[in-house]
């Protein structure tokens, strides 16, 4: 992904599972989110 | 101002093999929190009925707030930019939650005062530093794709609303077993807003230090696999020099680019600050309408969604078509818009409903394309810094808007009695505004060599910035 830009530090990837995890963190609240206004939105074609 | 040791941007600069895949959720974790300022509707009521007194005295609150982030992120962006994101999610997450608890001690005390100086001033700090902290990480991790990174981050901004809404309905719900989310006519007590706030201020606090705690700055020199600098020159206002926040704001381009943010943002607003009763009048007929108020909560609920859709995909197109094409796109096509939406607007509810939802995606997409803006006309040195002070420009918008639509509003009838024809004016009004806008970004040139930072003063202050401290960040 990276390009290392000096020979000084030792490469380390990061972990993918942190990866998931903090997509995760944000993602879910999200689509929590999205699924609540999509249900309101839905009332201007029903109501 | 120094910041202790654990927080300075040495402390995180990334190691090779880390994934700048990260950033983004770091990002997201500040700004889907500081987007609850767009969700003060839900408690609103509550809140005129607890401190008995006026739904304008309470609206204050907002409006200090997005003064204050104004403020804040034009006073603090030279301190966020030199002490990286790190320092900036920290001291975010702080006032922001800080905000919250104050604001709650404020209504369970019955003292409004508190709630001025809690949510609306140093929460609004917190608004402010937490809304550009990330932005200039991000545009470094994505010096490939910057209007799709910031793009990501100010989505979470619009998200943000889309999460606190429905969550402090339930939350309040089961604060006060008498209060039903489902009943329009309910509302909830004020206890059960202090509680609110004490549970909002402390799960906010958590999600933005993981912000914090995950964020990293790129290495000196580091760049994307395959990406070549070099192509980004191609576009002519794509600059690889650098301005500092000082020199920017003596340049007409930075003077440019604030009315072209204001225009939008103002016109914009109109529509959003009315938007329920806006649409019951539009197709009103005599007392009533024939659009429910279920109708019209679902309507602000589709705008929502827009807010935040065009806030990622018109800032990603713009890493296709350029920064000052795209406004163009906001600018020019609103006008046809706000035109359709002043003289057909009543004539089919999908007319209105279209128009202004495609209005809200440029309205949201004018936020999330300004960083990147930024940063082609004035490279990544101060980026960050340069929008904090771009963003006075969202709080002038915040009292142009509603301040411009209120008027006309009220020298043409009372609310639940106007019609379509009553929104006119203050509908061509924003398309003068729009116009304005559209000439202002038409006239953006290149920024002049003279602003320039010398060479050897940017790569010094990134080798100082950018350099790790100790091996251990990854």
């Amino acid at each position: 992904m990276s390009t290392p830009a000096t020979d000084g530090p030792k490469p380390s990837p990061t972990p993918a599972a942190l990866i998931a995890f903090a997509w995760t963190l944000v993602g879910v609240p999200l689509v929590y989110g999205l699924y609540q206004t999509v249900k309101t939105a839905t009332s201007l074609f029903t109501g | 101002m120094a910041v202790p040791s654990f927080l300075a941007r040495e402390r995180i600069v990334a190691r090779p093999g880390f994934n700048r895949w990260l950033i983004p959720p770091a990002a997201l974790a500040v700004h889907l929190c500081i987007g609850q300022a767009y969700a003060t509707s839900v408690y609103k009521a509550a809140l005129v009925k607890h401190f008995d007194t006026s739904l304008t005295a309470i609206g204050i609150i907002f409006s200090i707030a997005i003064v204050m982030l104004g403020l804040s992120a034009a006073v603090f962006g030279t301190w966020v930019d030199r002490n990286g994101p790190r320092a900036a999610m920290f001291t975010a997450a702080c006032f922001w939650s800080a905000g919250f608890l104050v604001g709650s001690l404020g209504i369970a005390t019955d003292q409004l005062w508190l709630v001025y100086l809690g949510y609306g001033v140093i929460g609004g700090i917190g608004l402010g530093i937490g809304y550009i902290s990330p932005v200039s990480t991000l545009i470094k991790w994505f010096p490939d794709r910057p209007g799709l990174a910031t793009g990501m981050a100010i989505m979470g901004f619009g998200g943000g609303a889309l999460i606190a809404s429905p969550l402090s309905r339930q939350l309040m719900d089961l604060y006060d077993p008498a209060y039903n989310p489902a009943d329009k006519a309910s509302v909830p007590a004020g206890h059960a807003v202090a509680l609110l706030f004490l549970t909002l201020g402390l799960v906010y606090l958590v999600f933005m230090l993981f912000g914090a705690f995950i964020v990293r700055v790129p290495a000196e020199g580091w760049r994307p696999e395959g990406f070549d600098p070099s192509t980004v020159k191609k576009r002519a206002l794509v600059t690889t020099d650098h301005v500092s926040a000082r020199n920017a704001i003596r340049t007409p381009q930075f003077w440019l680019l604030w009315i072209v943010l204001f225009c939008n943002v103002t016109a914009g607003i109109g529509i959003l600050e009315q938007a329920a009763p806006m649409i019951q009048d539009f197709f009103r007929d005599g007392t009533t309408s024939a659009v429910a108020a279920a109708a019209a909560a679902g309507f602000v609920g589709l705008l929502s969604l827009f807010n935040m859709g065009g806030r990622f995909v018109w800032s990603t197109t713009s890493d296709y078509i350029g920064r000052k094409p795209i406004y163009m796109v906001y600018l020019g096509v609103g006008i046809v818009l706000y035109i359709v939406l002043a003289t057909l607007g009543s004539t089919a509810t999908w007319i209105f409903v279209l128009t202004a939802a495609l209005i809200i995606s440029f309205y949201g997409g004018g936020f999330s394309t300004a960083p990147a803006y930024l940063r082609d006309l004035f490279g990544t040195y101060q980026v960050g810094a340069i929008h904090g002070r771009l963003l006075t420009a969202w709080s002038a918008a915040g009292v142009a808007g509603p301040l411009i639509v209120n008027t006309v509003l009220d020298t043409r009838g009372t609310p639940g009695e106007l019609v379509a024809g009553d929104y006119r004016p203050a509908l061509f009004i924003m398309v003068g505004l729009l116009a304005v806008g559209f000439v202002a970004n038409l006239l953006i040139k290149p920024v002049a060599d003279k602003w320039h930072e010398p060479k050897e003063a940017v790569e010094e202050f990134t080798a100082v910035h950018s350099t790790p401290e100790r091996s251990t960040a990854r």
